[in-house]
């Protein structure tokens, strides 16, 4: 039983090296795709500036970046750098090391994706169960509704929506973390409510997709558990509807939503990306954009590159809890 | 006996009889289908039924609200027109505003040449300037404002539309190919081959897919020609879109390949391509339908959201997102609140390409 969970895990585990070798390729030909090599755009932007730069200096460059050298070489000499040096490459806009772009605006982007996925799970599982058991009721036909207009209306269009709505309601925009009053002010508890009030609508966008599918898949998985014969079966057996419902019901119901958990982050750095421009929020989503429209591309790829990282983990992390919830799931696995 | 042979109908009805009947049933999905085919004719129709071409501006009238039609002129019917158009500064925001002059009527006509600049040619072939509305001569009609060039914001969606409708068209038959190619090797095949694009698919669905959408488009070169733009956006939106629609087939694959006709057609000596192309793929059609139906809303969204932030197509070619890139600003919030409406297209079409795949979903099985 334990050796069958832990086969499991290490096939897993395995399976999550392979495929972060794999991204981390198609990461690197994304950094080398646009036209005419980032160092020609440099030695562009430093002669623009008025600074004369010698032939000499460009090749040193190019050896450095090993530019003259084929896509293998290249790729080796970068992943190398990352695993041994934790050196991700230079960011041209900033004119500092990749590493310390992302350093500074990590944290208020993984703060903001996390509390939007808190908020989405509290808020979808709930009202899931209770459209499945209040089936075709008003409240049900309301929240299916409100789910389908969620999933439909793109996170840029939501996000300035609600920008308009704001200003109408309140007269600011809720632009940025803060309000101006406070950008700079000491922390307070003024501050922090601040604060709030401008979460509120990058939580809205950014978890509205995900919160109205998760939503719909927990109201279809409890409506398949409700109907099955265990529960018909228990209730024959004189067990309260509530014990039914909330003990063997939303437990087995849960399964398929706790294994999607590593995809959920997929629309959540979406949500986010999106959000830190339309509401210029100083987070790695706006950063990102920034260094795309200059073609910046060693600071977007490596942005990228720890997105899909950080989802391929937690597809891991999801998979094993699935495995660890339902046994059907790790036994199916390892026999299949 | 009506109801007899209505039952009997139902039992020799072929598969897509039932499936008609059973998506006719669905109200709200065959509104959407009224919707979008009336959407796609607007955009087939585009440069006739927008009064203004794509490069056409008034500088007279930038920023400007949208003109409500009128019926009634003092209690009296003339048909629709649009009162004449005053230019003011306020002088709290010193902004330019527009009122309506009641003493001066401008009649719309319909079926007319337009002004100059209005000349088109239709699909590429005819040569023409016949518009379908227009105000009399000395009066402007925007249905729904115009932008900080002047230029109608209405006939920018209409005209618009023609890429943000097609370029999802496009990228879904892109899509589908490489979907049913590469999960159909897959399912077809089993194994080793299973197996590496199984990480394949999920390579690619690791990736969040705006970002990955948008680092893909940084690297179009700003001059290229629109027409190149919108092919390689396409092929950009559905390189990352086709995982989807590989993982329906591919199940499906696996869940038909055991059937007993399967079986019979390989022991009857029939090749595997044909085993796939004549006896599988007809097979689960329908749920490759209903997959198309939820991948155009989705490729909507990505060409809109690109050319949005700047990523895809620019002007002055015009696209849904381009039109918005506009509300994006402040002062658009603030003061112009009409440059928003064209959002409500965009909205209204992908909820209707939602609602159609749902009735689809119900449609494709149509025995339950």
């Amino acid at each position: 039983m334990k050796s069958e969970f832990l086969r499991f895990v290490i096939k897993k585990f395995l399976i999550m090296v392979l495929t972060v070798f794999l991204i981390s390729l198609a990461v690197f030909y994304i950094i080398t795709l646009p036209p005419g090599d980032f160092l020609t755009n440099y030695v562009g932007q430093l002669q623009a500036a008025g600074e004369s730069v010698s032939q000499e200096t460009i090749d040193k460059l190019k050896a450095v970046y090993g530019l003259d050298q084929p896509f293998i070489v290249q790729y080796w000499k970068w992943v190398t750098n990352i695993v041994f040096h934790g050196d991700f490459g230079y960011s041209f806009l900033w004119k500092m090391p990749v590493t310390s772009v992302i350093q500074a605006y990590i944290v208020p982007t993984i703060v903001l994706s996390l509390v939007t996925m808190l908020f989405t799970y509290l808020i979808s599982i709930p009202i899931g169960i209770y459209s499945a058991v209040h089936q075709y009721s008003l409240g049900d036909y309301l929240f299916t509704s409100i789910g389908f207009i969620g999933m439909a209306v793109p996170n840029f269009l939501l996000g300035i929506i609600l920008m308009f709505i704001a200003f109408k309601l309140t007269g600011d925009t809720m632009l940025g973390f803060f309000s101006a009053k406070y950008q700079t002010a000491p922390w307070s508890l003024e501050k922090f409510i601040d604060l709030l009030k401008h979460c509120i609508i990058p939580i809205l966008v950014i978890g509205l997709m995900n919160t109205c599918g998760l939503m719909r898949t927990m109201r279809s998985q409890m409506l398949d558990e409700l109907s099955k014969n265990y529960t018909l079966a228990a209730r024959a057996k004189g067990l309260k509807m509530r014990v039914i419902r909330y003990k063997y019901c939303v437990r087995a119901a849960i399964n398929p939503i706790a294994a999607s958990i590593g995809w959920s982050l997929v629309n959540i750095f979406t949500g986010t990306t999106i959000v830190a421009i339309v509401l210029n929020l100083p987070s790695m989503g706006r950063v990102m954009y920034d260094a795309l429209l200059d073609q910046d591309m060693y600071l977007a790829g490596s942005w990228l590159f720890l997105m899909a990282i950080m989802t391929v983990i937690g597809t891991f992390l999801s998979d094993i809890l699935l495995a660890w919830l339902d046994p059907r799931a790790r036994k199916e696995y390892i026999q299949g | 006996m009506a109801q007899k042979k209505k039952s009997s109908n139902y039992y020799y009805a072929s598969q897509w009889t039932l499936m008609y009947a059973k998506f006719r049933k669905h109200k709200l999905a065959m509104a959407s289908a009224i919707i979008l085919i009336i959407f796609y004719l607007t955009a087939i129709f585009g440069n006739f039924i927008a009064p203004q071409g794509t490069e056409q501006f008034d500088s007279r009238y930038v920023n400007c609200g949208p003109t409500p039609v009128h019926f009634f002129h003092e209690g009296k019917f003339v048909g629709p027109f649009v009162y004449g158009l005053q230019k003011e500064r306020n002088m709290e925001t010193f902004m330019y505003e527009f009122s309506e002059k009641s003493d001066e009527i401008y009649r719309i006509r319909f079926f007319q040449q337009g002004q100059r600049g209005g000349e088109y040619k239709w699909l590429g072939l005819f040569e023409s300037n016949l518009h379908l509305f227009e105000a009399e001569e000395g009066g402007v009609v925007f249905l729904i404002g115009t932008d900080y060039m002047g230029r109608d914001l209405f006939s920018r969606v209409v005209l618009g539309s023609q890429i943000s409708l097609f370029i999802p068209i496009v990228g879904m038959i892109l899509t589908v190919f490489l979907g049913i190619l590469i999960g159909s090797i897959a399912g077809y095949f089993g194994g080793r081959v299973d197996n590496v694009i199984q990480r394949l698919i999920e390579v690619v669905r690791s990736f969040p897919q705006v970002p990955l959408w948008m680092a893909l488009s940084a690297a179009i070169p700003p001059t290229m020609k629109p027409a190149q733009i919108f092919m390689l956006m396409t092929i950009i939106l559905s390189l990352i879109s086709w995982p989807d629609m590989a993982r329906t087939v591919r199940s499906k694959f696996f869940s038909i390949k055991k059937e007993d006709y399967i079986m019979s057609a390989r022991i009857s000596g029939a090749p595997g391509s044909a085993i796939v192309m004549r006896h599988m793929i007809p097979s689960f059609l329908s749920y490759i339908i209903v997959r198309m139906s939820l991948t155009i809303p989705h490729l909507i969204v990505g060409e809109t959201t690109l050319s949005f932030l700047g990523l895809g197509l620019r002007s002055p070619a015009t696209s849904w997102g381009v039109l918005l890139q506009e509300t994006n600003k402040l002062e658009t919030i603030m003061f112009f609140g009409w440059k928003l409406l064209p959002m409500i297209f965009v909205f209204i079409t992908v909820l209707a390409f939602n609602f159609l795949g749902d009735g689809l979903r119900d449609a494709a099985d149509p025995y339950k």
